[in-house]
């Protein structure tokens, strides 16, 4: 059990990114408990209220950060593998656009920048081609589901145009 | 009325034309779904859920039934020709099977695969429809305490029975519990980790958590792994018929499969993996040719296929009859009925028979239509499995935000999609499974209810909960599922568990 000070290669350090784990859980339990000490006093007369099972939820999650913090230390988490971070920037970048663009531009645009980006993320980069089709089929989308399935699709600009 | 006549009933409901419709549209869509690679039922079920949101109960269960069962089809048909399984429960199946259509008997592996789902569908669909009046009378007498402690018993298998840590398990379960808690309070109408938010005090919806978590999540870890190449499809060479000896091959492991896989997926205890991984060592153990296995032996396909889709029917038992759903596609579909307001459980049964007999039916009928289908449209599918990784992937996302916009366009909801997108990937990538999540959120609440329900009649005495029998002998059972692979796993002994682990379905 040397951890730490010595120069121990075949010992793993401390995993970081599981320590955060933990603290991130340990964090969600400290949102319950201050929750739940907001409603307090609100329990029925058989002690057993709207408090009890977050209370009890939020005890079990600063168990569990403490059982991570455990298995962080001697690096009993499983190896990971590398992670490419560009595609995924791709992908989130191309949710964030369709959530702001949805209520201004349409469901077929602000959709169709979302399937460009998802297509940019995996290596298909040619935008002006992917983002002009990506419309193209949003909309025919659209159709189908606003006008035959009755879905309540945003309108837009583009949909005004021909409905 | 008894069994019998209940289903013969349901059978004419699930044959009037619209509903039968709606099985050919459900299975088809299901199928062609399913077989995308990377896409298994339970993604298939939550993707396709708003397709049904503008039919009626009746019709859209019936639709359901359809997807559900077409997405284990179109499942086995990815992991015989790509070898990427898109469900867990296939992996087995990609074993023997690629081998097979590698060795260009992909067709045989096929029409076996198909015609033991069906087989195993038929088989299992009525062993459901004889158990479940049963267990329905079983279900009445049980009180709030052994609702809970059944529930509990749900909690340990989905998240910590198998898969590879038990600390992992539990906290992807707390997660989902801990989403479960947001919203307003049922019994005491209190708002709950709201913080003000009026968007949160419906609570967190389960079908845009169940997208996020498998689609978006899912997108986001193929595309951090980079561009590894095209995948090799296998091209179906020669027949897709099967030859006498493999019909005399393959007629009892289709037999024993179906056996092994109803009780395990009707038992509560986690989903299908863990039959045909049972299968296909029972298959290789009894085997006349035990040369074949590794190489492509056709019972090696059979035997996991059957007790694939013998435990999805298994899954619907206590899923219809306890309104307990034990997979992450069982919790999807419990959110399908709740979107109409219905509970599945005993009451569903007295309350709303057609319903429920209805929709048994229809998966007898979705069986049927699904051979029919499968085997002449295989090059259909096979065509679906070439389409180039951008825009498979860029076309999934198109279509999981199209169901949490057609449910509730708001900023808010896509920004929860992107949120629980994200973590889906994050837990993806430090290995914690998903599904647990989704049963946790779905099943958090129902448990709650009971656990209140149970204090408050022994006012506030835990003991109550382990005073009546049942509830002592599922607590236990829970415990132990707990505790024993704990020891298992600091033995050493873990392997054999993370191979039976759930990730998907």
């Amino acid at each position: 059990m040397t951890n730490g000070t010595k120069p121990a290669d075949v010992k793993r350090r401390p995993d970081w990114a599981a320590l955060v784990i933990a603290a991130v859980l340990a964090v969600i339990a400290g949102v319950m408990f201050w929750d739940v000490s907001r409603l307090s006093g609100a329990a029925g007369y058989s002690q057993v209220g709207p408090t009890t099972v977050p209370y009890a939820i939020a005890v079990c999650l600063l168990g569990l950060a403490v059982w991570t913090v455990f298995e962080a230390w001697r690096g009993d988490f499983p190896e990971r593998e590398h992670q490419q971070l560009g595609p995924v920037f791709w992908i989130v970048a191309g949710l964030a656009a369709q959530m702001l663009l949805l209520k201004v531009a349409g469901f077929s645009i602000a959709t169709g920048l979302l399937f460009a980006f998802t297509a940019a993320g995996f290596g298909q980069r040619k935008l002006w081609k992917t983002i002009p089709f990506g419309i193209v089929f949003a909309f025919a989308v659209w159709v189908v589901f606003s006008k035959l399935l009755q879905l309540s699709l945003p309108a837009g600009p583009l949909e005004h145009l021909f409905f | 009325m008894n069994t019998f006549e209940f289903l013969l009933q349901g059978l004419l409901i699930a044959a009037q034309p619209m509903n039968l419709l709606y099985a050919l549209i459900g299975v088809t869509l299901g199928t062609a779904v399913g077989v995308l690679p990377g896409i298994g039922p339970a993604l298939t079920v939550a993707l396709l859920l708003p397709v049904t949101y503008q039919l009626d109960p009746a019709g859209s269960l019936i639709m359901f039934a359809g997807i559900y069962y077409g997405g284990m089809y179109g499942g086995s048909t990815t992991s015989i020709l790509l070898n990427t399984p898109g469900e867990s429960a296939s992996i087995v199946t990609a074993l023997e099977g690629n081998k097979m259509a590698r060795a260009g008997r992909g067709g045989p592996a096929l029409a076996t695969a198909a015609i033991g789902s069906f087989v195993a569908g038929l088989i299992a669909t009525l062993g459901l429809a004889f158990i479940a009046p049963y267990i329905v009378k079983m279900a009445l007498i049980f009180g709030p305490r052994e609702y809970f402690a059944l529930m509990v018993l749900a909690f340990v298998t989905v998240s910590s029975a198998f898969g590879d840590s038990t600390l992992r398990g539990l906290t992807s379960l707390f997660v989902g519990l801990a989403l479960a808690m947001i919203g307003i309070d049922q019994l005491s109408g209190q708002a709950r980790l709201s913080f003000g938010i009026p968007d949160l005090l419906d609570g967190i919806e389960v079908t845009t958590l169940a997208v996020a978590m498998f689609a978006i999540g899912e997108s986001l870890y193929i595309a951090a792994q980079g561009d590894r190449g095209p995948d090799k499809i296998e091209a179906v060479r020669g027949s897709v018929w099967m030859s006498a000896t493999d019909w005399a091959r393959s007629w009892k492991p289709w037999l024993r499969g179906t056996a092994i896989g109803f009780p395990i997926g009707a038992m509560p205890a986690g989903g299908a993996e863990i039959g045909t991984f049972l299968s296909y060592a029972a298959e290789k153990r009894l085997t006349k040719h035990p040369e074949e296995f590794g190489n492509g032996a056709i019972e090696g396909v059979a035997g996991p296929e059957a007790a694939n889709n013998a435990s999805a029917a298994g899954t619907l038992v206590p899923l219809l009859t306890l309104g307990l759903p034990t997979t992450a596609t069982a919790a999807i579909m419990l959110a399908g009925f709740q979107q109409y307001g219905l509970q599945p459980g005993p009451l569903l049964f007295a309350t709303n028979p057609q319903l429920v007999w209805g929709l048994i039916a229809s998966l007898l009928i979705a069986n049927l239509m699904l051979l029919v289908l499968n085997l002449p449209l295989i090059g259909l599918w096979v065509k679906l499995l070439s389409i180039p990784k951008p825009w498979l992937y860029a076309g999934i996302m198109l279509f999981a935000t199209l169901g949490t916009i057609g449910a509730n366009p708001s900023v808010f909801e896509l920004g929860m999609l992107l949120a629980f997108g994200l973590l889906g990937y994050a837990m993806r990538v430090f290995g914690y499974p998903i599904a647990p999540v989704v049963v946790g959120l779905i099943l958090g609440p129902l448990a709650e209810q009971q656990l209140r329900r149970a204090l408050s009649i022994s006012q506030g005495d835990l003991t109550t909960l382990v005073a009546s029998p049942v509830a002592l002998v599922l607590l236990l059972i829970a415990a132990a599922a707990l505790i024993v692979p704990l020891i298992l796993r600091a033995r050493g002994r873990g392997q054999v568990l993370s191979q039976l682990a759930a990730s998907e379905d």
